[in-house]
């Protein structure tokens, strides 16, 4: 797999969301010449496939009785591995912008991309830290409320409470709580669905009083925003009460939003991308939106409808990204142009 | 079979409920606003509803991997259940939740 490293490429097709169908969209277009980039907020590729349920069964991909989340998305990295597909992980496609010959996509680290072909292959959206529905933390945030460690040396000397019960609210407690000033782990139950060795150290870090664990939900937050102070606490135990500190740091799990794929001009139906279904193109000549991102009559958010969408996209982007060539439809089984390509 | 779901602007909807249909499945068939991102395999917990307490106790409780998954929900409360663990049935007729913030 290739990951880009440098900030400004240019290449035929950009790729928005790494899921099953941005990959197989790379194999489609492959067959007809054309190189591809693809961008995806998480840092693997496989959308939904790898964060929500890598280890679940899926039973209606063709020819595959039963595969799960994780294979299928191996099966079409291997699949794909002979175009040579440049991936941008971590980023979200946060800008869209017309060129002479194309589009120019910037992403929200800086990476730009320009290609002659955008296709929206971002399925429910950018996966995105869930926010605690606690009134005005919006004002808090990147003060004093964070969603994601990006620099640790940034929470040294700090009053952190850590918000969760999951593996990242537990990774967090114990790698940050060397530098923090004093840490607090704020949960609801005194139970933790993290992996039992976080849990063990975590409580071996709050019985020797290296930090503090609370059972409580959070109610709401003090101190003149952008700047933390404190936070309301409440528990069946104790009621309300509250703790002091300077930073919070809620882990709640992700969450897909449509993001900015709102502000790409393109119309939008209920946050999903109409298209045509000859050739899944959208409001927008030379855009394309393919898999559970889009909307036509009678669809259905499958990853088989997903495959079937790219194949059809690649016939039309064929036109913009050679306007001057004649495309002549050939079969894997038995071209041997193809089978140069697939490098079998 | 009916139930009664009220949604974030605090209007509450009558639904014709199938036997077998999950809770979630009936909400997202009307087109009320439900995430339930992962489709029903308990991995996100994005069709997270509270139960009228009069039905608290009426419910299946719930297994271990959803009070774990809850934990992944934002604003949970004791009444708090994953409504892609709630089966329709006769006893289940009438049926009264709010839908939860998805964070």
């Amino acid at each position: 797999m290739e990951t880009a490293s440098t900030n400004y490429h240019k290449t035929d097709v950009a790729i928005i969301g790494a899921g099953p169908v941005g990959l197989f969209a790379v194999f489609e277009l492959g067959l007809l010449d054309m190189k591809a980039h693809l961008i995806d907020i998480l840092d693997k590729p496989g959308g939904q496939c790898a964060e929500l349920y890598p280890e679940k069964p899926i039973y209606d991909i063709p020819a595959w009785p039963v595969i799960s989340g994780h294979d299928l998305t191996e099966k079409l990295l291997e699949q794909i591995k002979p175009f040579h597909p440049h991936f941008h992980f971590g980023q979200m496609a946060e800008s869209l912008e017309k060129t002479d010959d194309g589009w120019k996509l910037t992403t929200d680290t800086g990476t730009v991309i320009e290609a002659k072909v955008i296709v929206i292959a971002a399925g429910g959206g950018s996966f995105v830290p869930k926010k605690p529905a606690i009134a005005n933390i919006d004002q808090y945030e990147n003060i004093s409320v964070f969603y994601a460690v990006r620099k640790m040396e940034q929470f040294r000397g700090k009053d952190i409470v850590i918000a969760g019960g999951g593996d990242s609210a537990l990774d967090w407690t114990l790698n940050l709580q060397p530098l923090a000033k004093s840490l607090t782990l704020v949960h609801r139950r005194d139970d933790f669905r993290a992996a039992p060795d976080s849990v063990l150290k975590m409580r071996a870090l709050a019985a020797e009083g290296a930090i503090n664990l609370v059972i409580a939900d959070i109610k709401g937050l003090k101190g003149d925003a952008p700047h933390l102070s404190g936070l309301q606490l409440h528990s069946r135990e104790k009621g309300d009460f509250e703790i002091a500190c300077n930073t919070l740091l809620p882990f709640y799990g992700l969450t897909m939003k449509l993001g900015p794929i709102a502000n790409f001009g393109l119309n939008l139906h209920e946050n999903l991308v109409p298209v045509d279904t000859e050739k899944f193109e959208t409001s927008t000549t030379g855009i394309f939106a393919i898999g559970d991102i889009n909307h036509y009559p009678g669809k259905l958010k499958l990853i088989l409808s997903g495959f079937h969408e790219s194949a059809l996209m690649a016939q039309k982007a064929f036109n913009y990204v050679y306007p001057d060539k004649k495309l002549r439809f050939q079969y894997t089984t038995a071209s041997s142009d193809l089978h140069k390509k697939l490098g079998v | 079979m009916k139930i009664h779901v009220t949604d974030f602007d605090g209007k509450e909807h009558t639904l014709e409920a199938l036997e077998g249909w999950r809770v979630m499945e009936i909400i997202r068939d009307h087109g009320l606003p439900i995430k339930a991102e992962c489709g029903g395999c308990l991995a996100c917990a994005t069709c997270h509803v509270y139960v009228a307490p009069e039905w608290q106790n009426k419910l299946v409780p719930p297994s271990l991997d959803e009070t774990d998954m809850l934990d992944m929900a934002v604003d949970v409360k004791d009444n708090s259940r994953l409504s892609c663990q709630l089966i329709m049935n006769a006893e289940l007729d009438g049926l009264r939740v709010t839908l939860a913030p998805a964070g």
